[in-house]
């Protein structure tokens, strides 16, 4: 056969162009669906609840994937700016993958447990109200949606998350008991942003948050388990900037752009502690503000010290002892 | 009606359709850019930008660009083959079935149904449907094929077999999933291999609608156009067949540094790098196509959106594998860098392409000149200027973005939080939307002229006026 003559043949020509695409296809594609490198499992990966299934979904409707990312690359500004990078294993569950593909707004692999929930349930109904420059829209509406659960368990028999309607069932009437109690710590805020007769309810901002506090939250809980909770340097004790005015109003900058949200103006108070008193949650020493600062807290207060550096972190302390000069 | 009338009216029904989702498109788009600077602009969850940003991309890519590609194709299909297509019923068909469909998409993205999946957002109902109605495009460029009076395919043909085969293959592979519901569905894969599918479909969604049938177009309205044939048959055949084995290795260059294998990165990497060859392959034949006549870029109106146009394609293809290269990819991956890339083939190669073809088409059916030669000229500064405009500041956003997530203090701590990076683009989204209005000003002149042409009167002023240029060729 002369090759000229394909071009003469149609159907042939339709045959060899499929040959042709399906060689690529199948070495970047097809055979990479078989190899265990692509389907890595880990014990220390759990599948997501019924609730965060659902919270999955809205975030899905919402398309939240076209601004966030999940997936932290292994580069060290990457890792500084939002926690240790990427790995297969934690993607074993998801179906869709949602690594999205653009940042428009921060990556989200690692935003599991680094606020507490109330903190969500203020950002996501008024971004602006804490943060004055985001361009995040807000989401009112998901505090006034009762959850749909009618799908539930069928979306956990599909996604082979190996329990049954009975536990679907018993996680539901879990969830909705702990987040409706009056000593679910976030029921003030939640309270503020859930109409009066959804607040017995499961809301879908209930459910989304659950979702968000479940991002990159197995492998912390792994990594912590192993090294132990993130050491804030213990040799750090005074603060070389205590009473130097200058590092006091940098430190007031630092405060604005990273606390404020949280502790509000002046460190007056708000999901954060107040911080401009001398009584502090965790201890008033510079070393335990400074510990504080760096490492964070168990309830919500997130580390500081791979963004910020040990030299801002002094910073900020000599601000929050500025605030306590003021208050005193 | 005759076979030609008949073929005739459904050339012109998908050309004015692929107006209409372009101009719906191009307006929802404006909306997002809007809202980037201005986020109150999200006034209710249907207007939402994580909604309206998936009923832009799919309304122009499904809407626009696939009824611009079903347009040109039967019209290529009847001219090249010599032969009325074998099916026009079946086209007709499709016609009615394509703007119900996109319709439907454009209404269930809005309501949130949707996948998540890059650019196969819709859900599995309207899934089974494009593939029927590719099938049913399918049926009518194969018959004709078969049933054609001309003995050798011309290129454009092969492209556009291509297109059908790979659109097939890509779309259904990536779309499986398991229903829960009439709205929702679970993709078949997961996690790695998700994503890795994903990308494979998304580039190689790229590659068979934004460049095998834009490539069959060019190779067939630009010699069409100025009455010189392709510079070299043989470049054309390297170039096809590379192009059609090289891209569909290239996916996972959307997913370098991610948890996806090293190795799939690098083989995407490298065929990314390769496919520069048969790229420009086209490039030169275009660019030599016009040796000797490069006058017509003055005399004839639409040879210098073929030139523009290919002119893009071979930036993007430059620009495409480079941004790929691990290094630069770590820098520029995620940022305004990349909605900068994608808009300059979509707005410079894409559109400048397929509205030339439209207005060389919609004459000869017409048997009329085009409305104004100098509406057409208008047209295409304010696309070109307006998308410029887009891209470059886009480009220069992505790269201070890029910089600024990367930067450190001498003891190794960041620079600056997200925040700072955010407040940082505003400028830059300013300029981006004033560059969307103009390129939207241009798409509104281009589709009165086609419009007017469409309907216009033999012998009114403007066509005999411009009936002298364009038939000089």
């Amino acid at each position: 056969m002369r090759f000229d003559s394909l071009y003469e043949k149609p159907v042939l020509f339709a045959i060899a162009a499929v040959v042709v695409i399906s060689v690529g296809t199948l070495v970047t594609t097809f055979i990479p669906l078989f190899l265990p490198s692509t389907q890595p499992v880990s014990p220390l990966i759990k599948p997501y609840t019924a609730v965060e299934t659902e919270g999955r979904d809205i975030y899905i409707r919402e398309g939240c994937n076209n601004c966030h990312t999940q997936t932290v690359r292994p580069l060290r500004t990457e890792v500084a700016r939002y926690g240790d990078y990427s790995k297969p294993e934690e993607s074993a569950w998801d179906r869709p993958f949602l690594w999205g593909s653009r940042r428009t707004g921060p990556d989200l692999a690692r935003v599991g447990g680094k606020y507490p929930d109330s903190w969500h349930y203020r950002h996501m109904p008024s971004p602006r109200s804490m943060f004055p420059a985001s361009n995040m829209p807000p989401y009112p509406a998901l505090a006034k949606a009762k959850l749909d659960t009618s799908l539930t368990a069928g979306k956990v028999k599909t996604l082979g998350y190996g329990y049954g309607e009975a536990e679907v069932v018993r996680q539901l009437a879990a969830f909705r008991q702990a987040v409706t109690a009056t000593a679910y710590p976030s029921a003030q805020v939640r309270s503020q942003v859930t109409p009066a007769a959804l607040q017995g309810e499961i809301t879908e901002l209930d459910a989304l948050v659950a979702y968000l506090q479940k991002l990159g939250r197995d492998l912390k809980a792994a990594q912590t388990a192993v090294a132990g909770p993130v050491a804030a340097e213990a040799a750090e004790s005074t603060n070389p900037y205590a009473g130097n005015r200058a590092a006091e109003e940098e430190g007031e900058k630092i405060f604005k752009e990273n606390c404020r949200s949280c502790h509000g103006e002046k460190g007056a108070g708000g999901f954060g502690p107040k911080l401009a008193t001398t009584t502090h949650k965790f201890g008033g020493s510079d070393a335990e503000l400074f510990a504080s600062v760096a490492g964070g807290r168990p309830g919500g207060m997130p580390t500081f010290l791979p963004q910020l550096g040990k030299d801002r972190v002094w910073k900020a302390v000599a601000y929050i002892r500025h605030l306590e000069r003021e208050n005193r | 009606m005759t076979n030609a009338a008949r073929s005739d009216s459904i050339v012109k029904g998908f050309a004015l359709s692929s107006v209409f989702w372009l101009l719906i498109g191009l307006v929802v788009g404006l909306w997002l850019a809007a809202e980037m600077i201005y986020p109150v602009l999200n006034l209710t969850p249907w207007l939402a930008f994580g909604r309206l940003r998936v009923v832009h991309t799919n309304g122009l890519i499904f809407g626009f660009t696939l009824a611009g590609i079903f347009a040109c194709s039967f019209y290529m299909l009847e001219k090249l083959t010599r032969t009325p297509l074998a099916f026009p019923g079946l086209a007709k068909a499709q016609l009615w079935l394509f703007n119900i469909a996109i319709a439907l998409a454009a209404l269930s993205l809005f309501a949130g149904m949707n996948t998540s999946k890059e650019y196969a957002e819709l859900e599995w109902p309207l899934d089974i449907v494009v593939v029927v109605l590719w099938v049913m495009f399918a049926v009518n460029v194969m018959g004709t094929l078969v049933k054609r009076r001309e003995k050798q395919m011309y290129v454009s043909l092969w492209f556009l077999i291509a297109c059908v085969v790979t659109v097939a293959v890509v779309y259904i592979l990536n779309n499986l999933a398991i229903p829960v519901s009439l709205t929702k569905s679970y993709s078949v894969y997961a996690g790695v291999n998700d994503a890795n599918v994903q990308w494979w479909f998304g580039h190689n969604a790229v590659a068979s609608v934004f460049t095998f049938p834009i490539l069959a177009m060019f190779y067939y309205f630009l010699p069409k156009s100025t009455g010189l044939p392709i510079y070299s048959h043989r470049l054309s055949i390297i170039a096809f067949w590379s192009l059609v084995f090289g891209y569909l290795w290239t996916g996972a260059h959307h997913l370098m540094l991610t948890p996806v294998p090293e190795w799939i990165q690098t083989v995407a990497l490298a065929f990314s790098l390769f496919l520069i060859a048969p790229s420009w392959a086209s490039v030169i034949n275009g660019f030599y196509t016009m040796n000797g006549n490069w006058e017509k870029m003055k005399s004839n109106y639409l040879v210098k959106f073929f030139i523009l146009g290919i002119t893009f394609y071979g930036l993007q293809t430059i620009q495409g594998p480079t941004q790929a290269i691990r290094a630069l990819s770590g820098f520029l991956h995620y940022t305004e860098y990349i909605p900068g890339h994608v808009h300059m083939g979509t707005m410079g190669w894409v559109t400048m392409i397929i509205t030339a073809s439209m207005y060389f088409m919609m004459t000869r059916i017409s048997g009329r000149e085009i409305h104004s030669v100098k509406l057409a000229n208008v047209h295409f500064w304010l696309i070109l200027v307006g998308q410029l405009l887009f891209t470059v500041t886009l480009w220069i956003a992505g790269i201070v973005q890029g910089a600024m997530w990367k930067a450190t203090n001498p003891d190794g701590s960041l620079m600056y939080t997200f925040l700072d990076s955010v407040a940082a683009m505003y400028p830059f989204w300013t300029v981006r939307l004033v560059g969307g209005l103009l390129y939207f000003a241009g798409i509104a002149v281009f589709a009165y002229n086609l419009y007017m042409t469409s309907r216009s009167k033999p012998g009114t002023e403007s066509s005999t006026a411009a009936a002298a240029k364009a038939q000089a060729v």
